[in-house]
């Protein structure tokens, strides 16, 4: 196994009172997919987003034990949480583009972060747009309302958007949830192609998606990681009773 | 029997709706109908451009209404100059500041201050905004253009606070958490995504907040000073068209060329307010469907 590029160590996480991520420790490695499957309110979206401290916005929560990414402790005091988000970007489950033409939704990373040439940005906005498949459905269209887009273009659009800030890491919280099967075969593709450039991490409630995609596949259940393993090993030859019973569909 | 019922509550809304509508057409056409006498004896042009308000004089009476126009929309521009910045502030430090606890308290609270009579404000300027101004500035009363901005600006304040801060309450929350996950700060997140999705409603909220000023009539009579000449300045006494209905009809005879004047005067800032409301509506409408 490679070096890991995301490794957590001993992590707790808590709602209020209630702990909802119990004592988990995994490595994530560098360009490749991994995905984190489980039982609704099993913690995987937590998890998955506590890689960029997206909880922090939530009132009442706390933490203990690290995360590092890159071999940084993401979660000192001292770590600039705008820097860290620019380096760990996110694609939500539900698509939402900003109500912005296609062109300032792709542009808004660049422009928050104080790229003003505009050359530079009309450049980074074809090669996001590229990146993420979607140049060839836009390029004549790119100042119309990001909104006109159907939901698995603009599910993508989300992900150009991620990609113009050139993160390192991708994060996925149930991408093609909201999506048709033609638009999530196409969001899967291009996630496979993706990884040849970026660490990808994504949440998923679908089996089969993380069997197509997925190099490493994450089991969680209550909070508690139950097993790690390559993809095509826990689909076939699972460790754990337990697992086998999810991915066959005995419950979930 | 049950049809029977249905008709019954049937015509009942009906004549509900009918009976407000006419009350409504009514009104309206009291207003033209009084109001156009006016111009067998003043020329339109002249009422609409003239300076000189001047309608008791025997020897050269003047109608023109361009001085109080010009005191309304004085007083009106100055009171958004005022309350707009102070209030998008406030709805987006109650949004996106104030914890939950504050902004549950804080919101009441300047809902409040809408219910507050204009007479108790009017009184406030005369008592304290006015020495205020005078001591101030060096003018003799501080009964002026400014007086009563400031006072408008106030009653103005909570229908633009609590309409903004429900602007921005609506901006759905997956625009700031894809700001924010883009590594935008809160304040970028707050300018160029949320005041900007907000920005429909923020307007109709200025523009409903605008639509209180310019027709309120207590206040400003109060606290302007009462000066029916053209205004040179904010520290001018100004006269808008609200104040000038409300001193000269309970004293002015009947069907002379003067009381039909004050309902022209009515009808011109009622069409100036019509046309207010309804650009804020349309605003409103565009923004509610874009979020959809």
């Amino acid at each position: 196994m490679s070096q890991n590029f995301i490794a957590i160590d001993g992590f707790n996480f808590y709602y209020g009172q209630s702990k909802c991520l119990k004592n988990i420790t995994l490595g994530i490695a560098p360009k490749e997919v991994t995905s984190i499957i489980g039982p609704s309110g099993c913690g995987k979206s937590t998890l998955l987003r506590c890689f960029n401290r997206m909880n922090d916005l939530i009132p009442n929560t706390r933490i203990e034990g690290t995360i590092h990414i890159d071999g940084q402790n993401i979660y000192t005091p001292d770590v600039d949480v705008v820097d860290l988000r620019r380096k760990v970007g996110m694609v939500f489950q539900r698509p939402n583009p900003f109500p912005k033409s296609i062109f300032e939704n792709v542009a808004y990373g660049l422009r928050i972060n104080g790229v003003k040439n505009k050359e530079f940005i009309a450049e980074k906005i074809e090669q996001g747009l590229i990146n993420a498949g979607l140049w060839n459905e836009v390029k004549d269209r790119l100042h119309e309302n990001a909104l006109r887009l159907s939901g698995g273009q603009q599910q993508r659009l989300c992900v150009a958007r991620a990609l113009a800030i050139e993160p390192e890491v991708v994060l996925m919280d149930e991408p093609a949830s909201a999506l048709d099967p033609i638009a999530t075969a196409k969001l899967e593709e291009l996630i496979v192609e993706l990884k040849k450039k970026y660490t990808i991490v994504i949440v998923t409630h679908n089996m089969q998606q993380a069997a197509r995609i997925s190099d490493i596949t994450v089991f969680l259940m209550q909070g508690e990681l139950i097993e790690r393993g390559k993809t095509s090993e826990i689909f076939t030859r699972p460790t754990k009773k337990i697992t086998e019973e999810y991915i066959t569909g005995r419950f979930g | 029997m049950f049809r029977l019922k249905e008709k019954i509550i049937r015509t009942a809304f009906l004549i509900n709706g009918v009976l407000v509508i006419m009350i409504l057409a009514g009104i309206f056409l009291l207003l033209v109908l009084n109001a156009m006498p006016t111009f067998k004896e003043v020329p339109w042009k002249e009422f609409l451009t003239g300076k000189n308000w001047n309608p008791s004089s025997d020897y050269n009476p003047g109608y023109g209404i361009v001085s109080m126009i010009v005191s309304t929309f004085m007083v009106t521009l100055g009171s958004l100059v005022l309350a707009v910045p102070i209030g998008i502030g406030t709805a987006a430090y109650l949004s996106d500041v104030a914890s939950p606890k504050v902004r549950e308290i804080a919101k009441p609270v300047v809902e409040i201050l809408a219910g507050i009579p204009s007479v108790v404000i009017g009184f406030l300027g005369i008592v304290m905004v006015g020495p205020f101004i005078a001591k101030m500035t060096g003018t003799y009363s501080g009964l002026n253009a400014l007086n009563g901005s400031v006072l408008l600006a106030v009653m103005a304040l909570p229908t633009i606070v609590s309409l903004c801060e429900d602007a921005l309450a609506n901006v759905p929350k997956s625009f700031q958490e894809a700001s924010l996950a883009l590594g935008a700060s809160h304040w970028q997140t707050l300018v160029k995504v949320k005041l900007q999705a907000a920005s429909s409603g923020i307007i109709a909220a200025c523009m409903l907040g605008m639509g209180r000023a310019i027709g309120e009539t207590m206040t400003v009579l109060m606290a302007t000073g009462n000066a029916p000449a053209f205004p040179s300045g904010f520290l001018n006494s100004v006269r808008p068209m609200t104040s000038t209905i409300a001193i000269e009809l309970g004293e002015v005879p009947y069907f002379t060329t003067h009381y039909h004047a004050l309902f022209a005067v009515g009808l011109v800032l009622f069409l100036i307010t019509f046309v207010i409301n309804m650009i804020a509506d349309i605003v409103l409408h565009r923004y509610e469907s874009k979020l959809r």
